[in-house]
C-alpha cells in the first residue's frame, strides 16, 4: 500500500435500521471519514450516537443503507480478514481457556492447531498473562479479560483495529494501565485504529486524531488532530499544558451535542 | 490486636466446617425421619384396616412382591429380563430423540426461513397429546419394540428441539460477532459457539425427556406389548394385585434416577467451564 492512501474511507455512509414498532431509525447520517494508514483515529460523541454503527459499517458486519466503506482501497462486502474488533462487552468464548482463546483466529482461518497455540502462547506472554492459559475467562479479572480480547484480536496481525469503548467497563486505575499497553501494541504492530469512547481525555491520551460526532442521527461534526508528542505515558499526559487545552478545546465542541442528547432523553422520560 | 483477630479468623474456619458437616447429617437424618415415618404409616393404617390393603398395598407385601420377582421370576419371565426390555426401548426412543430434536433445534434456529416455514407446524404437532399416537404406533408397527420406541423419540423430540431451538437463538450475538471477525465461516461459528452456547439449555432438556422416554416405553407396553415393565404393570392391574403395580413402579423410579445421576454427570463434565455449578444447574 502506497504511503499516505487512506486505509479507511467513509463517504457519505449512512444506516437506518426499522425499530420492532415499525418507525425508522437512522443512526448515523452521511458520515465522511477518512483515516490514514497507522493513524490512530478516536471517535467521540454523546451516548447511543451512532459511534458502534460507524464500527460496525468498517467491520463489515452491517452493510450501509446508502454511502460507499472502503477500507484498503477496496469497497467493503462482509466481514474482511484484515480487520480487528474490540468489543465493548466481553465476547471471548466463555468454555474455552485463555490459550484456546487467543488460538481461536488462527485455527479458524486453517492454520495447523500446533502452530496456533505456539502463536498464542506468545500473545499471552506479551499481555503478560502466561501463569493464566489454563484458566476459563470467568475465573480472570476484568482487566485480564480485556488482555485476552487483546491478544486475541492482534494475533491475527490486523492492519485495521477497531475498538468499541473496550475500556470502559474497567476501573479507572485498570483503565490507565490497558492505555498504555494498547499503546505499546499499537507502536510494534502499526495498524490503523478507530477507537470509539465517550470518554474524552481516553481519547486524547491515546489518539492522532479526535473526531468529534453529533447526537443522532450521528454524522462527523469537526475532527481535532492531537500534536502531543509519541511515545506517550498516558498516566502523566493529563497533567501537561497541552493536553488540558485540548480537552478544553474539544469539550466546548463535544459538550452541545451531549447537552441536546441529554435533553432529547429528558423529554423522552417526561 | 491484630495477632488475636488473625487466630480468631484461624478459629473460625474449622468452625465453620464443622457447621457445615453438622446441619448435612442434621438433613440426612430427617429425610431418612420422613421415608420411615410415611412408610410406617402406610403400614400401620394397613394392618390396622384404615385402609384397605386389597386396594392400596402395602409397604411390606411390596418388598415381597419384589423379592418374589426376582426370585422365582415373573408372569412373563424373569425379572431383568423385563427391565431390560424397558430400558432399551427407553434408551433407544432417548437417544433418537434426542438427535432429532438437536438437529431440527439447530437447523431451525440457524435458518430464519426454515424456522419461519416449519415453526407452525412444529407449534401445532406440539399441542397434540402424544401419548395418543401410542395406539396408532402399536396398529402400525406392532407389539414388539419399534411401536415403544417410535413413542418415545415423538415424546423426547418436542422438549430437546424446544430448547435446541432456544438455545441457539440466545447464543449472544456479541460471540458471534467476534467470532465471525476472528475468521470463522458459518459452519464453525455452528460449532465453535452456537452448539457451545446451545449446550447447557440441551442438556437441561435431556433430565425432562429420559423421563419422557420412559413414559413413552411403558405406555407403549401398556397399550400393547410381549414383555416390559408397563405390561408387568398391566397384568397386576388385571389381577387386582396392588402391589405389584406398587412393586414395579418402585423399579422404575430406580431406573429413572440412576439415569438421572448419570445425566448429571456428563452434564457437569461438560460444562466445566461455568461458573456457578450450584443446585439450579444440577437439577
Amino acid at each position: 500500500m502506497a504511503r499516505g492512501e487512506p486505509s479507511i474511507e467513509l463517504r457519505r455512509a449512512t444506516r437506518s435500521f426499522i425499530t420492532p414498532t415499525g418507525a425508522m431509525l437512522t443512526a448515523i447520517h452521511d458520515v465522511d471519514l477518512t483515516v490514514a494508514a497507522g493513524e490512530f483515529c478516536a471517535i467521540v460523541g454523546p451516548t447511543g450516537c451512532g459511534k458502534s454503527t460507524t464500527l460496525s459499517l468498517i467491520s463489515g458486519l452491517a452493510p450501509p443503507t446508502a454511502g460507499e466503506v472502503y477500507v484498503l482501497g477496496k469497497p467493503v462486502t462482509g466481514v474482511d480478514p484484515r480487520v480487528g474488533f474490540v468489543f465493548q462487552s466481553d465476547a471471548l468464548f466463555p468454555w474455552r481457556n485463555v490459550l484456546d482463546n487467543v488460538a481461536a483466529g488462527p485455527i479458524f482461518r486453517g492454520r495447523p492447531r500446533e502452530e496456533a497455540l505456539a502463536r498464542a502462547a506468545d500473545w499471552i506472554r506479551r499481555v503478560g498473562l502466561s501463569r493464566f492459559e489454563r484458566h476459563h475467562p470467568h475465573q480472570l479479572s476484568g482487566g485480564m479479560r480485556k488482555r485476552v480480547a487483546l491478544a486475541q484480536t492482534m494475533i491475527n496481525e490486523p492492519a485495521i483495529l477497531l475498538m468499541d469503548e473496550p475500556f470502559s467497563a474497567l476501573d479507572v486505575q485498570t483503565r490507565i494501565l490497558m492505555q498504555d499497553e494498547l499503546l505499546q501494541l499499537w507502536s510494534t504492530a502499526k495498524a490503523s485504529v478507530v477507537f470509539v469512547t465517550h470518554d474524552l481525555e481516553e481519547a486524547i491520551a491515546l489518539a492522532d486524531r479526535v473526531v468529534v460526532m453529533t447526537a443522532g442521527p450521528a454524522t462527523v461534526k469537526s475532527s481535532y488532530p492531537i500534536d502531543l508528542p509519541r511515545p506517550r505515558v498516558t498516566s502523566e499526559i493529563r497533567f501537561e499544558p497541552r493536553f488540558v487545552e485540548l480537552s478544553r478545546l474539544i469539550w466546548n465542541d463535544l459538550r452541545e451535542e451531549v447537552l441536546v442528547s441529554y435533553r432529547r432523553a429528558a423529554g423522552v422520560a417526561a | 490486636m491484630t495477632e488475636a483477630r488473625i487466630t480468631q479468623a484461624e478459629a473460625a474456619a474449622p468452625a465453620a466446617a464443622e457447621r457445615l458437616a453438622r446441619r448435612r447429617r442434621l438433613v440426612a437424618v430427617l429425610q431418612i425421619a420422613v421415608l420411615v415415618v410415611v412408610l410406617g404409616a402406610w403400614e400401620l393404617c394397613s394392618r390396622t384396616g384404615i385402609v384397605d390393603p386389597f386396594f392400596f398395598g402395602m409397604p411390606s407385601e411390596v418388598v415381597q412382591q419384589i423379592r418374589t420377582w426376582i426370585a422365582e421370576g415373573t408372569s412373563l419371565g424373569p425379572l431383568w429380563v423385563q427391565v431390560l426390555v424397558t430400558l432399551e426401548e427407553t434408551l433407544l426412543g432417548f437417544a433418537i430423540g434426542a438427535l432429532l430434536g438437536v438437529l431440527f433445534g439447530v437447523a431451525l434456529g440457524r435458518n430464519q426461513l426454515l424456522a419461519d416455514v416449519f415453526g407452525i407446524y412444529i407449534k401445532i404437532a406440539n399441542s397434540i397429546p402424544r401419548v395418543v399416537l401410542g395406539s396408532i404406533f402399536v396398529i402400525a408397527l406392532g407389539l414388539g419394540m419399534p411401536s415403544k420406541v417410535a413413542l418415545g423419540v415423538v415424546m423426547v423430540f418436542f422438549v430437546v428441539f424446544g430448547n435446541a431451538f432456544q438455545g441457539v437463538r440466545e447464543a449472544d450475538r456479541n460471540l458471534i460477532a467476534n467470532a465471525r471477525i476472528l475468521g470463522a465461516s458459518p459452519r464453525q461459528v455452528t460449532w465453535s459457539v452456537i452448539m457451545p452456547s446451545a449446550l447447557g439449555w440441551i442438556l437441561a432438556s435431556l433430565h425432562v425427556s429420559f423421563g419422557f422416554a420412559l413414559v413413552g416405553a411403558v405406555v407403549g407396553e401398556f397399550l400393547g406389548a410381549r414383555q416390559g415393565i408397563g405390561l408387568l404393570i398391566a397384568t397386576a392391574q388385571g389381577a387386582f394385585n396392588a402391589n405389584g403395580v406398587f412393586a414395579a413402579m418402585f423399579i422404575l423410579a430406580v431406573v429413572a434416577l440412576a439415569a438421572e445421576s448419570l445425566i448429571t454427570l456428563v452434564e457437569n463434565r461438560l460444562l466445566k467451564w461455568r461458573p456457578n455449578q450450584g443446585p439450579e444447574t444440577g437439577f
